[in-house]
């Protein structure tokens, strides 16, 4: 019950945004985002307590097909909508500074996503997968086409029709799968882990899943929509993109790739690594570079994910427990990073790194929260960020070891772009002296003062998070080396 | 006392929340007294485990919980009690008290006064963690948590854009070493399944001597010792480091972090002892080192780059001890240099306090008349450090010598031409500060003054230990008895080269003649060059010659550095930004878009507007959708 009530929860207040005042937009939002995730929490302890009977739902749906509305979490999946629904009151909520046009749309459209990516990260049917999926896409691309900045309607058509093709080819490797199950085809994902594909089969689906969510996570050198799109989109677009839809992509190659096409994923893992690690250095040289603090942290976000990719592809236990709960720290990590960038936005009328300075001395708790989440960005010990880089790196390591020592320059590099930004925004004589501000305050400190709680509680009891996945971590990798050997025996 | 051992470090990680959450509405009083209070306290219960080691070795293990599991891979969150983890924390604690109390007085004006508490407080915390981890992952909690306090405390006036450049610079240098770090970790993991020291030692001690995995694994460990303790060729951050606050430089930069890469290496003797290849490398390395940054040291005049070029010149000294399979004799030249160069650095930073925040040594001179106290102190330290006898550092170089000596005699003679040079910048520097005429501005000259007890105390009690210190590893000839040799043979039993006793009579005789006939002259040329004759306030650069340009200017490194890897990295991400990201990546996705397009303006005619064709393609997808829903229904 407590999945199907999850998707049901936004399509709910989507409606009752629809019918109530526009006055009371972000608040009637805001109320549902936080019984979802009141219900999440719920779930969490319910899994702790190994009930899953709750956490599942399963009905026939166009059974003409073998498409079943079957939705329901094992531990990876309850990590990620855990995070979606911790994010969602810290993004509504973000969006209290700014005055939106139309909130009712705005806010039905934010429901509707979160319709999507809870469906996507409970989907046990691979339809409903990709339908999920794709659901996601129509309103992120309006939030970010309609209430985002400069161009960013051909900029954000372009994301579109990106992703759009890609996940194209995902339908097709879907489709393909489906008329290789046995019997009155079915689109279970279960069933697909049951097959036997020849290895060119399996190079195939590889290259179509692969592709497909390379491109929303975004892997080099499917990347070049994602520093333009998350630049013009309002914030709580970009929040939306890099905390929680890029997960989307991540997961797929988890849920789809290792267990479905093992021989494929063996075949062209050297090449997809190399792609992934070279967007780490790649990525992070940039974000070097770069004076926008948006367009900064959306370059290190590439050399983040590429990172969390390259750990998943390297297919063990230390790998991909460090993908699930680093695409959690992820999301904590960059939208906090990119709430604290909208509030100096705001404050100083500027993102500019060259026209800010000092910030420290007149907003001395963003000073200190900002270098909470910026080491747990890093990796810092007993930050959440290192407990996920060091079993990442870790997994790689294992895989090959000169991928991890490639893979690693992330901690050097990290540390570049970041410092540089701490010292050139937050450090330093203030660059316009007139101007005075006020401190965090209130509903903001509300907000990241939990973030910088959560950044520092994975760092020192990453059990939490851990233990949640271990188990259906070990049955995939049991599932695909099972599935591996099945199929070279023959 | 061991079952409250989780305490030392937790105490210290108290005094920080309570500072940093109370900052700045605690007043200074409370600030100090939580600060200087928590430390204290740990030194206290450290105490008692030491006069416990000293009935019987310790070797205990803490288990608080299981920090990171995956797989087959655990992290417990382990502390280790031995003798050789008491002995640093004696170090930490009680260098970091003293210093501690030495801040009241140096910070009294400072408005980020109870900040400057809370982060010397984080450090003595991580610092313990580095200390007392059971195992390599806790070892580098402490290791990366160091450097983020250096960071901090580096950066500490952060209004200042050149010292937060050197807070950068100095996490950034100590991240490339932690890379190696972490990869020997994960070579560990690899290897023996675990990097809990009770796991690796035991199941290294199969290898073979020089297997090519125990070498690597030793070279990546020293790559995180060569930053963080600042050798070749990651040694310029320390000399910059020198921007925060002096009893950072005194507690950070020269007692206690930048010694972490020598504990690590002596920690992991069994595995070093097994590669003699990379023991050579680290023999060779610090011996450079020491050379190397020595002859920086000798023309510099800034009051604490002099120091900070001499810490990096005695680690040197350290890393050939360990290099030398003397592990003993590396650690207890960190004890007594912790002493003299904690010592050294607060009586630098009584002088700076005197002289208004001046820190060129060719303004001052002459101090020794106002600040008699710092002045006589300093002279200690200045003795101690050159290795006159019977100070602390005259032992611990002894100890240092003597291995090298057996070891190979080119790296003796280096050795000795160090320690030779050692003793000329120091008198340099003490004589030039505390003798001849004052040469600073008639304000500062007023404003000369002794500093507060706050200050002056730490700096008696240091000058007690840096004193008679060598004491404690009193050597052969001495009475024959070494006692911190014999406290810590449990950890280094199966590695501490075991010393030819006649030889070693014979060779510690002719240390003791050599500092008499080489070292004494050469503190009288330094006494007849600075005390006597006039210093030059300025020096014109055309008149130097080329050697003494090269020493000043710190054989370009820097330079280097900046030209050979920050620029072209610099350009090449530019290129990356520019030519890469936006004409090749960008370009062909546009490119692809603008095909589509084209192929899709030629696909558009076949909606031709004919009723017929649509009604054609209608009934055809009705078909295919038919016969699929029978395919369905298994009818063929």
């Amino acid at each position: 019950m407590i999945a199907i009530t999850l998707l049901l929860l936004p399509v709910i207040f989507a409606i009752i945004l629809l019918l109530a005042p526009a006055a009371s937009s972000r608040r009637i939002a805001l109320i549902g985002s936080i019984i979802s995730f009141s219900i999440t929490a719920f779930a969490y302890s319910q899994y702790l307590q190994e009930d899953f009977t709750k956490l599942n739902f399963d009905v026939s749906w166009a059974s003409a097909f073998g498409i079943r509305f079957n939705i329901g979490m094992d531990g990876i999946s309850l990590i990620l909508v855990l995070l979606t629904a911790l994010l969602y009151p810290v993004i509504i909520a973000s969006t209290s500074r700014t005055v939106i046009s139309n909130p009712k749309a705005f806010y039905s459209l934010m429901m509707l996503m979160q319709l999507g990516l809870m469906g996507v990260f409970m989907a046990k049917d691979a339809f409903l997968f990709y339908v999920f999926y794709e659901l996601t896409l129509i309103p992120v691309y309006f939030i970010c086409a309609v209430w985002g900045g400069d161009r960013s309607i051909p900029i954000t058509l372009k994301f579109f029709i990106y992703t759009l093709a890609g996940s194209l080819l995902m339908l097709i490797a879907i489709i393909y799968l489906y008329f290789k199950t046995p019997g009155s085809h079915t689109f279970d994902i279960q069933a697909f882990y049951q097959l036997t594909l020849t290895p060119v089969e399996q190079g195939w689906i590889f290259w179509a899943f692969f592709l497909a969510f390379a491109v929303k996570i975004p892997i080099f050198p499917f990347h070049s929509w994602q520093p333009d799109t998350y630049t013009v989109s309002p914030m709580a677009g970009t929040m939306l993109l890099a905390g929680l839809m890029l997960k989307m992509g991540i997961y797929g190659l988890i849920r789809f790739i290792l267990p479905i096409v093992p021989l494929g994923l063996e075949d062209w893992v050297d090449f997809a690594m190399v792609l992934c690690i070279i967007g780490i250095v790649y990525a992070s040289l940039i974000a070097w570079q770069q004076q926008d603090l948006k367009r900064l942290i959306a370059y290190s976000s590439i050399a983040h994910v590429g990172l969390i990719a390259a750990g998943v592809l390297a297919a063990n236990t230390a790998g991909l427990q460090g993908a699930i709960i680093q695409m959690f720290n992820h999301g904590i990590n960059v939208v906090a990073l990119f709430f604290m960038i909208d509030i100096i936005e705001n404050r100083y009328g500027t993102r500019w790194m060259d026209e800010l300075g000092g910030i420290a001395g007149q907003m001395k708790k963003l000073g200190v929260l900002f270098m909470i989440v910026m080491l747990g960005s890093i990796g810092l010990p007993l930050t959440n960020g290192f407990v996920g880089e060091f079993l990442l790196l870790m997994g790689m390591y294992v895989f090959n070891p000169w991928a991890a020592a490639f893979a690693g320059l992330t901690l050097i590099l990290g540390a570049v772009y970041m410092f540089r930004l701490y010292r050139n925004v937050f450090l330093g004589e203030v660059k316009d002296h007139k101007m005075t501000t006020s401190d965090v305050a209130g509903w903001e400190g509300f907000i990241l003062i939990p973030l910088c709680a959560i950044v520092i509680v994975i760092g020192i009891f990453p059990s939490i998070l851990l233990n949640v996945s271990e188990q259906p971590v070990q049955q995939l990798l049991q599932f695909m080396n099972d599935h591996k050997s099945g199929v070279s025996g023959l | 006392m061991t079952a409250v051992a989780w305490l030392i470090p937790l105490l210290p990680l108290l005094g920080f929340i309570i500072n940093g959450l109370g900052f700045p509405k605690l007043n200074k009083k409370v600030a100090a007294i939580i600060g200087c209070g928590s430390v204290l306290a740990s030194f206290a219960i450290v105490c008692s485990l030491f006069l416990q080691s000293l009935q019987t070795p310790l070797n205990h293990r803490i288990d608080l919980y299981t920090w990171i599991a995956a797989g087959n891979y655990t992290v417990s969150f382990a502390l280790l009690i031995d003798n050789l983890s008491v002995i640093m924390m004696m170090i930490v604690t009680g260098v970091g008290f003293l210093i501690h109390v030495y801040s009241i007085g140096y910070m009294k004006e400072d408005e980020g006064f109870g900040k400057f508490f809370a982060y010397l407080n984080l450090f003595i915390f991580f610092m313990l963690l580095l200390v007392m981890g059971a195992s390599f992952v806790i070892m580098f909690i402490g290791w990366e948590g160091v450097g983020l306090c250096s960071y901090l405390l580096i950066g500490f006036w952060w209004k200042n854009r050149e010292y937060s450049a050197a807070a950068n610079k100095a996490f950034i240098m100590n991240r490339i070493g932690d890379l190696g770090f972490i990869l020997a970790i994960f070579m560990m993991f690899a290897v023996f399944g675990s990097s809990d020291f009770d796991k690796v030692f035991p199941a290294a001690s199969a290898f073979t001597t020089n297997d090519s995995i125990i070498i690597a694994i030793t070279l990546l460990l020293f790559v995180g010792a060569i930053g963080k303790s600042a050798q070749l060729p990651l040694f310029t951050w320390l000399p910059d480091a020198m921007a925060g606050p002096t009893p950072v430089s005194a507690l950070i930069h020269a007692a206690t972090m930048v010694t972490a890469g020598v504990y690590m290496v002596a920690r992991s003797n069994i595995l070093y002892s097994i590669a003699p290849v990379t023991l050579a490398v680290i023999t060779v390395l610090g011996t450079i080192t020491a050379l190397f940054a020595a002859l920086i040291a000798l023309t510099q005049n800034d009051i604490k780059k002099v120091l900070a070029y001499s810490t990096v010149s005695q680690l040197g000294f350290m890393f050939v001890a360990l290099g030398t399979s003397s592990f003993d004799a590396g650690i207890f030249h960190v004890m007594t240099h912790a002493f003299f160069k904690a010592l050294l650095f607060l009586g630098a930073g009584s002088v700076i306090h005197a002289m208004s925040g001046e820190q060129n040594i060719r303004h001052m001179g002459g101090l020794k008349k106002a600040l008699p106290i710092t002045s006589f102190t300093f002279l200690i330290g200045t003795l101690a450090i050159s290795g006159i006898p019977p100070f602390a550092g005259f032992f611990s170089k002894d100890a240092i010598l003597t291995a090298s000596y057996f070891n190979s005699t080119i790296i003796f003679l280096l050795l000795i031409l160090t320690s030779v040079l050692t003793a000329a910048y120091m008198f340099r520097l003490y004589f030039m500060v505390f003798w001849g005429d004052f040469r600073g501005t008639h304000h500062q000259e007023e404003h000369l003054h002794e500093s507060p007890q706050s200050i002056t105390i730490p700096l008696i009690v240091l000058a007690l230990f840096a004193a008679i210190g060598g004491f404690f590893g009193l050597p052969e000839i001495f009475g024959n008895h070494n006692w911190i040799h014999h406290y810590l043979s449990p950890v280094f039993s199966q590695n501490t080269r075991i010393m030819a006793h006649a030889d070693s009579v014979m060779i510690e005789w002719l240390l003791v003649a050599f500092s008499l006939v080489v070292i004494v002259p050469v503190m009288w040329l330094a006494y007849q060059r600075y005390a006597l004759k006039t210093v030059k306030v300025t020096l014109s650069e055309e008149q130097l010659p080329f050697w003494y340009k090269l020493s000043l200017h710190k054989f370009y490194v820097d330079e280097l550095y900046d030209y050979g890897i920050v620029k072209p990295l610099s350009a090449l991400a530019g290129l990356f930004s520019v030519a890469v990201e936006k004409k090749m990546i960008d370009g062909t996705v546009n490119g692809l878009g603008s095909i589509t397009l084209f192929l899709s303006s030629q696909l558009r005619k076949i909606q031709t507007g004919n009723t017929g064709f649509y009604v054609f393609a209608m009934v055809a997808g009705m078909v295919l959708m038919l016969l699929f829903a029978l395919a369905k229904l298994n009818v063929f």
